[in-house]
């Protein structure tokens, strides 16, 4: 009882204090001292995107994500699109680099073309983040998928799924020249090492092409109709794999891994109708945020470019049947733009 | 004694010939049925647009804006469908699209006299664009519910036949009867033979030619929707890839001289033959993509090389059909 009396009191007490307290408090709010220079390092300044193309579920991601983040700031956004052509990407860039904007994303359709010139922008004080596909210069930041797990995560996959089958695999790669082909076929020869019962019976480059990739299928699978599994190297193009895979009425019989950025339609909608295995998605709205992030935090540290570099690769969701029902393994190209 | 002149479409037919043998030899499962059917499936819409080729070539032109007209009628069905119009509309917005294009073409190069090769560089490039920035979402258009059983035009199979090679053949039959039984095919020829002496003889030349360029758009939106129906998508980016070259090659290869009047559907599909058992057989062989390039790119010049000898020009063909 007595307990209870003194807790009555002690609230009343406590009411009484907060009553009287409470505006004092708000009346000396406490100023934030890091957001107003924050702001100020954001505003007006001029953030550039160069693809290598844009009008896919990646790019457009990517796009909308890192508008949504840094146009609220002042940021001004501006694209240029190469459209697939090296060349044309490799002009952009140039014409960036004497248009002076704070950072430039980068996206490289290969190893080498850019590397020079982001070298050379990066030295210009502009700092440049590259996404996804990275090239042979380190600069401020690489943001993207780890292409060398990718490729043996989804090894890992098709030899599981080869047990007890006839170790016969194929490897459909994307366009030899590109990063993200490159690094996954050596995560698919990482792997390979370990297994050598897997037999390679064709590796070939489809060009990021889903009718090269449906053409070298049917060939391969008539030649090896024990087929087991196929390592694809993104599900843009093994659409084409697929497709060739239930033409020869081997659906669920030959394991198909690809990799991709988990947009519903290319990538879960594909995963429950039977069309791939397994999808590794590297999730392009967190890459996104993660870009955004970085840019923030570059703009506001005030550091050289070039004199801070790193890396963040994004963590992969392995979509399969048993989770591409849910809400969370895939994104919504239309949601993100909303 | 009477000179012996083999024609390149002979020589052609003798290399698909050597070809076959050796790697029916050579390559363990080449010569399957299996396989057979394989081949010349992945080479069907190849053969189809070879066709669409083979009529504007006879008739002295090239049509470089050939993939944009595979493209992106193709690809307006799918988007069309996709945002719930129905198909035979879609259908019919795709045929519509397909026709401006070759009257475009065709106007340009019959009335304005622009070269065939500038004015279907700059055609081709602008359709691509416009299918890009105006009338697809996505470059690569994704199947929707409302073209189910429309996928039939290029899977599965009728009569144990893939449906793309019946496709083919359809296509082979229409654009054989075209030339050979028609008065318009006749013109073709006459035209591409020598436009000059065609006109003075009243054939109607510049009409006949913007012909020439609406079969070769409808043609190229037929193979656009059955390679559509057989990857369950149309990947509209196909513009930028080195398919035109291919095609060139087809009907180069099958002996269709580039100064126009000579050749026909046989030749296609010889040309188209040889083609097939070059990807088949350098597929099963496992040859890198950059070797298979560079194959492809050594038997284009030495069928080039072989056309210009053995189809020499005279200060006639020089005038003008030289693309």
């Amino acid at each position: 009882m007595a307990c209870v009396h003194k807790f009555a009191l002690g609230s009343i007490a406590a009411l009484a204090l907060s009553a009287g307290a409470a505006p004092a408090l708000a009346q000396q709010g406490l100023d934030e001292p890091f957001q107003k220079p924050f702001r100020e390092a954001l505003a007006g300044k001029t953030v550039a995107y160069v693809p290598v193309a844009m009008n896919f579920d990646l790019t457009e991601g990517w796009y909308a994500g890192l508008k949504k983040e840094l146009e609220p700031f002042g940021v001004k956004f501006v694209i240029r699109d190469p459209n697939w052509n090296t060349n044309a990407g490799a002009q952009a860039v140039t014409s960036l680099i004497s248009e002076k904007p704070a950072v430039m994303v980068i996206h490289n359709p290969d190893v080498q073309t850019y590397a020079k010139l982001l070298q050379r922008a990066e030295n210009e004080g502009i700092y440049v983040i590259q996404i996804n596909m990275g090239s042979a210069y380190r600069s401020s930041a690489f943001v993207g998928a780890n292409w060398i797990e990718i490729g043996e995560r989804q090894t890992e996959g098709v030899v599981k799924a080869c047990q007890g089958k006839s170790n016969k695999i194929a490897i459909i790669q994307g366009a030899l020249s590109a990063a993200a082909s490159a690094y996954t076929l050596k995560g698919v020869e990482n792997i390979l090492a370990k297994h050598p019962e897997i037999k390679v019976v064709s590796s070939q480059a489809a060009d990021w092409d889903a009718a090269k990739a449906k053409a070298i299928t049917q060939t391969v699978l008539k030649q090896n109709p024990d087929l087991c599994g196929i390592v694809g190297f993104w599900d843009g193009m093994d659409i084409g794999t697929a497709a060739a895979i239930k033409e020869a009425g081997l659906t669920g019989k030959v394991f198909l891994a690809t990799s991709g950025g988990g947009e519903r339609k290319g990538a879960c909608e594909l995963v429950k109708n039977g069309s791939f295995d397994l999808n590794m998605s590297y999730d392009v709205p967190t890459q996104a945020a993660q870009m955004a992030g970085t840019i923030k935090w570059l703009l506001s540290s005030g550091a050289k470019p070039g004199s801070v570099k790193g890396s963040e690769y994004t963590t992969l969701i392995p979509i399969t049947k048993e989770n591409a029902d849910t809400q969370t393994a895939c994104w919504n190209l239309s949601d993100l733009k909303k | 004694m009477k000179r012996v002149r083999i024609s390149q479409q002979e020589i052609v037919f003798a290399v698909f010939a050597a070809l076959f043998l050796t790697f029916s030899v050579f390559l363990s499962g080449f010569l399957s049925a299996d396989n057979m059917l394989t081949l010349l499936q992945n080479v069907a819409v190849l053969g189809i647009l070879g066709l669409a080729m083979a009529i504007v070539v006879i008739g002295r032109g090239i049509d470089l804006s050939l993939i944009a007209a595979l493209a992106v009628p193709g690809g307006l069905v799918l988007q069309m469908v996709q945002n719930g119009h129905s198909l035979p509309a879609s259908l019919l917005a795709a045929g519509l699209l397909s026709i401006a294009i070759g009257l475009v073409n065709g106007w340009l190069i019959a009335y304005a006299e622009v070269p065939p090769l500038f004015a279907t560089l700059a055609t081709g490039l602008f359709v691509a664009g416009l299918g890009q920035a105006a009338l697809f979402q996505l470059d690569v258009v994704q199947w929707s519910d409302g073209m189910a059983g429309f996928e039939r035009l290029g899977q599965g199979s009728i009569l144990g036949i893939p449906t793309s090679i019946v496709m083919f053949a359809i296509a082979c039959v229409v654009v054989f009867i075209l030339l050979r039984k028609t008065r318009w095919g006749a013109y073709i020829y006459a035209i591409g033979d020598n436009p000059f002496a065609a006109r003075v003889t009243g054939i109607p030349s510049r009409p006949i030619i913007v012909l020439q360029y609406v079969l070769a758009a409808l043609i190229g939106c037929f193979a656009g929707l059955v390679l559509a129906a057989s990857v369950n998508s149309m990947p509209t980016r196909i513009f930028n890839s080195t398919l035109i070259y291919d095609v060139i090659l087809v009907v180069v290869l099958g002996g269709i001289g580039l100064s126009g009047g000579r050749g026909g559907v046989v030749n296609v599909i010889i040309g188209t033959l040889l083609i097939g058992t070059m990807l088949n057989g350098m597929t099963i062989l496992n040859v890198p993509y950059a070797g298979q390039n560079l194959i492809k790119g050594l038997v284009l010049l030495v069928a080039v090389i072989t056309d210009t000898l053995l189809n020499p020009r005279n200060e006639e063909t020089a005038q003008q059909g030289d693309i």
